[in-house]
């Protein structure tokens, strides 16, 4: 299931501004990759570009390529809605569906997209409630609204949501960055899990997390304001915290950033 | 913040202004009664004369929790005894002066006994509640007055039986083919109105940029300020031409027009409200965007949409001059709308009132009652659908 990403020479923009410019790199199947950098370097942008949420935005417009198993994402005859489906994605902020019970919020996937019978539908969300560490709090109110959970349960609701669909990859936006140690350690626990069945990106603003939970870690960078991001280096984890082999990298780690 | 000093420490107010000292000792102000409203907030500026030293207690004097009510009925008294002394015809002006009494008096009493910045509060609260109270009275006593004419024949014969045969200088006769009329003429407008109206705010919001957008959101606007005749009007240009014969159904058309724009509006803005991370959300989870519209952002929005719906009804509901242009009125029951004359709640009330009977003015009344208990029906349910519907949270 899981599948490699190859980006080559991607830069993505809004209207006529270039947020992030020119980054190659390649995502490992079965792997976490974190992404760090200081704010407003596109890390959130780039994240986009990956499942074509970036074009959603108003002026949003992407050149470069983005393999998916060797499939271009940004192929002519790509649709997104199909790329969505393979590349799923969870948000910074909790967005659980207001008007939907728990139960519908993580059958909502499946139910947006086809039919699903009744037992098997059952079973899928019990599955992706279970696979996101929720199914205990949850499992004997779940015709009760989701957004009626705690800011914890509501975005482990989401990744819940996001994992029923069975993606190929998931790319989380700061998953944790709302949420309290314990209920960030869930969700790290769980991103430990799910690297077993799903291709993981996942960007935090949080060297530990960064460095708990990823196989690999991409640093971004920007010259100044206003111009655009640039990916400084990505390698092992071990190896950009140990020994980085760029200089801003081990300033932007140890704190001396800026 | 608990040490209550009892009475003002240190530099409390001095001695207000001329006028106001024999005021100030008239409510006894304990220390305890926090005036509605105000927190204990540090304020610096005692009375007048205080100077910029810094007052030591948090807590300060304080005018009990009625005095609001008690300047009222000073107010009112000092009204009533300038108007009746002078000898002034108008109630209104009675009113003015008991507003103005009011006003100077909330605002100087505060100001002697608590200090200017509490004056201000109370000036401004004050002023509020008479706005309030202005905008409250042409209501009541519209309700008021309709419903005590109107209650006089308003029985289930009037609601059960037309105006066949029933001279307008005669009692008896009922509202029966008005208020088909206006049920199917405004059914048939909302059914025409709604879809297009909905459908437009979805493109307009979810669809809609460059000039075409542009072009819609401007004709809207355009139409929002159609005077209902105009509307009428132009349909009555389109019968000439097409030689149709005046129907219900002409009459909705002619509805629609006048409701479409305002469905538009609300429901647009109910749209916007829905915030962008649901769309990205559901897009996020591989979902058609035309799926997204219709199984996460409309069920979204429905409360709000429901709302601005039956509002449009409301408005359109009494409407007269398109009736009267293109239904052309009738005395009889005609429950289909496709053909021949009909009538319409609000075309009765100005048919009936136009007669000048006695009778037929009391039956132009009870219309009106109606009329108005028709659109308060429509509202209750809009609100109850929008409580229903509304995204729950659970806790
Ligand atoms: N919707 C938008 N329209 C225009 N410019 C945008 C938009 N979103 C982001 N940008 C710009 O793109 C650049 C990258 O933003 P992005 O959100 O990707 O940063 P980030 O690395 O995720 O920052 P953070 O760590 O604060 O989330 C910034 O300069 C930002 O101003
Ligand atoms: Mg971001």
């Amino acid at each position: 299931m899981a599948k490699r990403i190859d980006v080559s020479g991607l830069s993505a923009f809004y209207g006529s501004h270039r947020a992030i410019d020119d980054i190659s790199m390649t995502v490992e199947p079965r792997s976490v990759t974190a992404f760090i950098g200081p704010s407003g370097c596109g890390k959130s942008t780039f994240l986009r570009t990956l499942n074509r949420m970036h074009e959603v935005t108003p002026g949003g417009r992407v050149e470069g390529k983005v393999l998916l198993d060797d499939e271009n994402l940004y192929g002519s005859n790509v649709d997104p809605v199909a790329v969505r489906r393979t590349v799923g994605m969870v948000f910074q902020r909790p967005n659980p569906f207001p008007t939907m019970s728990i139960y519908d919020n993580v059958a909502a996937g499946l139910r947006l997209n086809g039919k699903y019978g009744k037992s098997r539908l059952n079973e899928i969300v019990e599955k992706s409630l279970k696979g996101a560490n929720l199914w205990n709090e949850v499992k004997d109110r779940l015709n009760k609204p989701g957004s009626g959970l705690s800011g914890g349960q509501q975005q482990r609701l989401c990744i819940a949501r996001a994992i029923a669909v069975e993606p190929d990859v998931l790319l989380m936006d700061e998953p944790c960055s709302a949420l309290d140690p314990i209920s960030t350690l869930a969700i790290e626990d769980l991103i430990g899990e799910l690297k077993e069945r799903f291709t993981i990106v996942i960007v935090t603003h949080n060297m530990q997390q960064a460095a708990r939970v990823s196989d690999r870690t991409a640093f971004f960078n920007l010259a100044a304001v206003g111009q655009p991001g640039k990916l400084i280096e990505i390698d092992e984890t071990e190896r950009i915290f140990a020994n980085p082999s760029v200089q801003a990298t081990e300033d932007y780690i140890s704190g001396r950033f800026g | 913040m608990s040490n209550a000093h009892s009475g003002a420490a240190g530099n409390g107010p001095a001695a207000g202004p001329a006028g106001s000292a024999a005021i100030q000792n008239r409510p006894a102000a304990p220390a305890t009664g926090e005036s509605s409203g105000s927190g204990p907030g540090p304020a610096p500026s005692g009375g007048p004369g205080s100077g910029p030293e810094r007052r030591q207690s948090l807590s300060q004097r304080g005018l009990p929790r009625w005095a609001p009510a008690g300047f009222a009925a000073a107010g009112i008294v000092i009204g009533v005894a300038v108007g009746a002394g002078a000898g002034l015809q108008s109630r209104v002006q009675w009113g003015l002066i008991a507003v103005v009494a009011f006003l100077v008096i909330s605002y100087a009493v505060t100001s002697a006994v608590e200090n200017s910045r509490q004056a201000k509060d109370r000036l401004a609260t004050s002023v509020v509640w008479v706005c309030f109270i202005l905008a409250v009275i042409p209501l009541f006593s519209l309700l008021w007055v309709t419903v005590s004419r109107g209650m006089k024949v308003l029985d289930p014969y009037f609601l059960s039986h037309s105006m066949a045969g029933v001279p307008s200088s005669q009692a008896g006769g009922g509202v029966y083919h008005a208020l088909i009329g206006t049920l199917e003429q405004v059914g048939i407008a909302t059914v025409i109105a709604t879809p297009i109206g909905l459908l437009t705010a979805v493109y307009l919001v979810e669809y809609g940029k460059g000039a075409l957008a542009k072009a819609v959101t401007f004709f809207v606007d355009v139409m929002t300020g159609i005077p209902s005749i105009v509307a009428g009007l132009f349909i009555l240009a389109i019968m000439l031409m097409g030689k149709i014969e005046p129907s219900g159904l002409m009459g909705s058309l002619a509805l629609a027009i006048l409701m479409m724009p305002v469905v538009v509006r609300s429901t647009e803005e109910m749209l916007k409200l829905v915030p962008n991370e649901l769309r990205e959300a559901a897009l996020a989870l591989g979902v058609p965007k035309w799926r997204m519209i219709l199984k996460v952002v409309l069920p979204t929005a429905i409360g709000g949409i429901t709302t601005g719906v039956m509002l449009a009804i409301a408005r359109i509901a009494g409407e007269t001059a398109p009736i009267i242009l293109l239904v052309f009125g009738s005395q009889l029951i005609n429950s289909n709308p496709f053909e021949g004359a009909q009538s319409s709640l609000p075309f009765y009330i100005y048919e009936q009132y136009k007669a000048g009977e006695v009778a037929s003015i009391d039956r132009a009344w009870a219309a009106a009652l109606v009329l108005i208990a028709f659109v308060m029906i429509l509202n209750l349910v809009a609100r109850g659908i929008a409580r229903w519907k509304a995204p729950k949270t659970g806790r």
